[in-house]
C-alpha cells in the first residue's frame, strides 16, 4: 500500500468524508502548527506537574526516605519523618463512604426527574440540579459545617448502635461523633450527588423512548421497564457519572478540610471523629509550614495526583467495558 | 417474531416485569389471611405499647385495646375490599386474561382499573388455575396509573404497622433518638408495604410500588435538604448585603467591627478568573480543534492526557503552580489566574469537542467543495456554527473556576487590603475571603463569610443563567442542522 500523497489510495475509504487529504496552502501550515502547539500545552502541564511535584518533594522523600514516604504513617516535620499511608488511606475512606451515598441517591433522584415526578416539574427539576451541580464545594463544606453536622450525630449513633457487628462501625460511648470520615463523606456525598444525577439524566433521557412503551406495553411495570430498558441502556453513563464522581470526591479539599479534626494515623472507625485526606491536610497546613513540611506537602500532593492518574486510567478502562 | 429487533444480551428472555406465576395448589387465600393477620397484630401490639406508655396500666385493659386495634384494623382491610376478596378477584381477572380476553381487559383497564376487574367477580366465574394458562401468552401483570383507594388502605396500614415496630423498638431498645426511630419506622414500612401489596396483587407490582415509594423519597429528601442548603445560605447571607459590603475591604476593619466588606475579593476574583478565562478559551478552543478538526499525529496521546488532566485534583493545581512559580517569585493573583487555567482546559476542551462534534459534516464538505483551505472552513464554518455552544462551554467553565478555593491558597493567598495589580503581591479572592473568615471565632467575621458566600452563589447564578440563554438561542439557530 503507497502511503504518499495519494488521496485516491486503497486504504481508508471511510476517512475520507471528514479527514480528506489536503495540499496545505501556507495559512494551513501556519494553522496547523498553532493547533499542535496549543494542544501540546496539555501534555505540557502534565509533564511539568510530574516532574515540578517529583523534584520539590526530594526533600522530604531524602529526610525520611522514599519507601517509609509512601508506606508509614508520621507527619514531624521537626525531625524530618513523614509518611503519608494514612492520609492515602483516608482520601479512600472519604471518597468511598462518599460513593456509598451518592450513587443510590443521584442514580435515583435521576430516575425521580425522568420517570416519577410529573411532567411539569421536569424541566425545572433539570436546571435545578444543574445549577447545584455548578455550586462551588465551598458552601457546601461550610453549610455542612454550621447546620448538617449537628443532625448527623444521631444518624452516627444509630449506625454504631445497631450494625456494631461491622467492626468500623463501633464506637465506645465516649467517642467523639463529629470531625468523622462519616461526616465529611455524608457532605461531600451531597456535593456529588447533584454531579451524578445531572450526568446520568442525561445519558437516561436519550433511552429510545419506544423501547420504554414496548417494555410497558408488553405488560412490564413502570418498575420492570426501567430495570429492563432503562438501567442498561444507561450503564455507561452511569458508570461514568459515578467514576466522575469519585474523582471528586478523591480531590475535594475545602469541603473536608471544614468538617474533619485532621489526625495522620490510620482510623478504622469511620464514625470516630479524626479523619484525614491528602488535600485537606494540605490546605491546612500549608499556610505555616516551613520548607522541609512544604516539601513534604508537596509529596503529599504527587501522592494524591498518581492515586487520581490511577483511578482515572481504571476508570476510562471500566467505562470502555460497560459501554460496549 | 416480533418488531424488537435487537433483544438484550442477557440469558433472560426479553420479559420486562414478568412476575413468577403463582405456585399451583397453594391457596392465595390462606397467603393473604396469615398476612394481614401479621399486619394488624403488629399494629395492635404497637397501640397497646402506646397505650402503655401513655399512662394506661393495667393487664385487661392493655389487651382489650391491642386487641380492638387488631379487630379494627382487620376490619378496615376487608371492607374496603383490599383483601382476600379483592386478590382473588384480581386473581380472576388474571387468568381470565390468560385465557383470550387479553386485548379488551388492557384497553379497559387503561382507564378504569379497579372496576373492570371487579365485572370478573361474578360467582360462577372458573376458580383460579382451573384453566391452564396457555405457555405463549405472555403473563400481564397489573399497572395502576393513578392511586387507588385500596393501594391508600394499604400504604396506611404498612404506615401504622411500621409505627408499631418503631415503637416497639423504642420500648425494647429504651431508643430515644427522632432520627433512630424514623428509620427504623421507614425500613419497616417498606418491608411490610411490600409483603401487603405482594400479596394482593403479586411480587413484580410490589416491587414496583416498593420502588416508587422509594424513588419518591430520595426525590423529596434531596430536594428538601438542598433547598435547606440554598436558604441557609440565603438567609443567612442577606441581611448583611448591602452597597457597603460590595465597595469596602477589610483592611481597616477590626475582627469586632460591623462594616467593611468584600470590594477586594470581588476585584481579585474578577482579575484571576478573567485572566485565566482569557488564556484558557482560545487554547481550550485550539486544542478542540487540532482534536476534532486536524486529528494530527498526537491526537491520540493529547486526548488521553486531558482525560487525565480532568481528574486534577484543584489542590495538585496550586500545588504545581507553587512549586512553579510562587516559590520563587511569591503570591500573586495571576499565580491563581494560571492554576485555573490548569483546572479549567480540560473541561473547556471536551465541552468544545463535543460541541464540533455535532456540526454537520455536511458544511465541512460544502466549504471543502468550495476550494476552502481548512483555516478558512474552521474559521467561518466550523466555529460559527459552534459559537453558541462555545459561549456555554466558557460560561459553565468560568462558573466552575469562580469558587474554586483551594488552588488559591497556595497562588493567590488571600488579602484583607485591596490589591489592584494581579502580578504582585497577594491578592484578596471571594472563595478564600469565605474560607479564611469561616476559622474565625466570632459571629461578625462569620455573618461575612456567609455574605461573601451568598454573592459567590449569585455570581454562579448569574453564569448559569447566562450560559441556559446563549445555549436556547443557538438551539433555535441551528435548530435545523439537529
Amino acid at each position: 500500500m503507497t502511503t504518499g500523497d495519494g488521496a485516491l489510495g486503497t486504504t481508508d475509504v471511510a476517512d475520507v468524508p471528514t479527514t480528506p487529504e489536503f495540499h496545505p496552502t501556507t495559512g494551513d501550515r501556519v494553522f496547523r502548527t498553532v493547533a499542535t502547539a496549543a494542544a501540546s500545552v496539555s501534555l505540557v502541564i502534565v509533564g511539568a506537574t510530574l516532574w515540578f511535584l517529583v523534584d520539590k518533594s526530594r526533600p522530604a522523600f531524602k529526610a525520611s526516605g522514599v519507601w517509609n514516604f509512601f508506606t508509614t504513617s508520621a507527619w514531624n516535620p521537626g525531625v524530618g519523618r513523614f509518611g503519608v499511608l494514612g492520609l492515602l488511606y483516608g482520601t479512600m475512606i472519604v471518597a468511598t463512604i462518599a460513593m456509598v451515598v451518592a450513587v443510590p441517591l443521584g442514580v435515583a433522584m435521576a430516575l425521580f426527574i425522568n420517570e416519577y415526578a410529573p411532567a411539569r416539574l421536569r424541566a425545572p427539576l433539570t436546571t435545578v440540579i444543574d445549577l447545584l451541580a455548578a455550586l462551588p464545594s465551598l458552601i457546601f463544606g461550610m453549610w455542612g459545617l454550621f447546620l448538617l453536622k449537628r443532625h448527623l450525630v444521631p444518624v452516627s449513633r444509630f449506625l454504631s448502635h445497631h450494625l456494631s457487628v461491622l467492626p468500623f462501625l463501633k464506637l465506645d460511648s465516649s467517642d467523639a461523633l463529629v470531625g468523622s470520615s462519616f461526616v465529611a463523606g455524608v457532605v461531600v456525598a451531597l456535593m456529588i450527588t447533584p454531579i451524578i444525577t445531572s450526568v446520568s439524566r442525561d445519558v437516561m433521557a436519550q433511552v429510545p423512548r419506544e423501547q420504554c412503551e414496548g417494555a410497558l406495553a408488553l405488560g412490564g411495570t413502570r418498575w420492570g421497564m426501567i430495570r429492563d430498558v432503562v438501567l442498561p441502556y444507561a450503564r455507561g453513563g452511569i458508570v461514568g457519572s459515578a467514576l466522575l464522581g469519585f474523582g471528586r470526591a478523591l480531590g475535594e479539599t475545602i469541603a473536608v478540610a471544614l468538617l474533619i479534626v485532621p489526625q495522620v494515623q490510620v482510623n478504622t472507625h469511620v464514625l470516630k471523629g479524626g479523619a484525614s485526606s491528602i488535600a485537606a491536610w494540605i490546605a491546612i497546613h500549608f499556610g505555616e509550614a516551613n520548607s522541609l513540611e512544604r516539601s513534604g506537602l508537596v509529596g503529599a500532593g504527587l501522592a494524591l495526583f498518581l492515586l487520581t492518574l490511577v483511578v482515572n486510567l481504571v476508570a476510562r478502562v471500566i467505562v470502555r467495558r460497560s459501554a460496549v | 417474531m416480533s418488531t424488537l429487533t435487537q433483544p438484550p444480551k442477557s440469558d433472560r428472555p426479553f420479559a420486562p416485569g414478568r412476575g413468577p406465576r403463582p405456585a399451583p395448589g397453594r391457596s392465595p387465600r390462606r397467603r393473604l389471611a396469615t398476612l394481614e393477620i401479621t399486619a394488624s397484630l403488629v399494629v395492635a401490639v404497637g397501640v397497646a405499647t402506646t397505650a402503655n406508655a401513655l399512662g394506661i396500666s393495667g393487664a385487661i385493659a392493655i389487651v382489650a385495646i391491642g386487641y380492638a386495634a387488631f379487630v379494627a384494623v382487620v376490619a378496615l382491610i376487608e371492607l374496603t375490599g383490599t383483601g382476600a376478596r379483592a386478590g382473588r378477584v384480581r386473581a380472576r381477572g388474571r387468568a381470565a386474561r390468560r385465557t383470550g380476553e387479553m386485548h379488551v381487559d388492557l384497553t379497559l383497564e387503561e382507564h378504569r382499573p379497579a372496576r373492570v376487574e371487579t365485572r370478573f367477580a361474578q360467582p360462577e366465574a372458573p376458580a383460579l388455575h382451573t384453566v391452564p394458562p396457555p405457555d405463549d401468552l405472555p403473563d400481564v401483570p397489573i399497572r395502576r396509573r393513578k392511586v387507588g383507594p385500596d393501594q391508600v388502605v394499604e400504604a396506611g396500614v404498612a404506615a401504622l404497622a411500621a409505627a408499631g415496630v418503631a415503637e416497639v423498638v423504642r420500648v425494647a431498645l429504651h431508643m430515644q433518638s427522632l432520627v433512630g426511630l424514623t428509620i427504623w419506622w421507614y425500613v419497616a414500612f417498606i418491608a411490610i408495604y411490600f409483603l401487603l401489596t405482594r400479596d394482593h396483587a403479586d411480587a413484580e407490582a410490589a416491587l414496583d410500588r416498593i420502588v416508587t415509594v422509594l424513588v419518591w423519597s430520595v426525590g423529596i429528601l434531596l430536594i428538601a435538604v438542598l433547598a435547606w442548603l440554598v436558604t441557609t445560605v440565603v438567609t443567612k447571607g442577606l441581611p448583611q448585603l448591602s452597597w457597603g459590603f460590595l465597595t469596602h475591604d477589610l483592611a481597616k476593619t477590626g475582627p469586632l467591627d460591623k462594616g467593611g466588606g468584600a470590594v477586594h475579593a470581588i476585584i481579585g476574583t474578577f482579575e484571576q478568573v478573567g485572566i485565566a478565562t482569557l488564556i484558557v478559551v482560545p487554547l481550550g478552543i485550539l486544542t478542540a480543534v487540532y482534536l476534532h478538526e486536524i486529528r494530527g499525529r498526537i491526537a491520540a496521546p493529547i486526548r488521553f492526557i486531558v482525560d487525565a488532566m480532568s481528574g486534577l485534583p484543584s489542590i495538585v493545581a496550586g500545588l504545581l503552580i507553587y512549586t512553579v512559580w510562587v516559590s520563587g517569585h511569591g503570591f500573586s493573583g495571576a499565580a491563581g489566574s494560571a492554576a485555573l487555567v490548569v483546572l479549567m482546559l480540560p473541561t473547556m476542551t471536551r465541552a468544545t469537542e463535543e460541541i464540533l462534534r455535532t456540526v454537520p459534516d455536511t458544511l465541512r464538505e460544502g466549504a471543502l467543495a468550495l476550494g476552502a483551505p481548512q483555516w478558512r472552513l474552521v474559521q467561518s464554518v466550523v466555529l460559527p456554527t459552534a459559537l453558541a455552544g462555545i459561549v456555554t462551554a466558557s460560561l459553565l467553565a468560568v462558573a466552575r473556576a469562580i469558587g474554586e478555593t483551594a488552588p488559591m491558597l497556595l497562588t493567590a493567598f488571600g488579602a484583607d487590603a485591596t490589591n489592584l495589580n494581579p502580578m504582585s503581591g497577594p491578592q484578596g479572592d471571594l472563595p478564600l475571603f469565605v474560607y479564611k473568615l469561616l476559622f474565625l471565632p466570632n459571629k461578625t467575621q462569620i455573618d461575612r463569610a456567609w455574605t461573601g458566600a451568598l454573592v459567590l452563589v449569585l455570581l454562579v447564578l448569574i453564569l448559569f443563567v447566562s450560559a441556559r440563554l446563549v445555549a436556547r438561542r443557538g438551539l433555535k439557530r441551528i435548530g435545523g442542522t439537529r
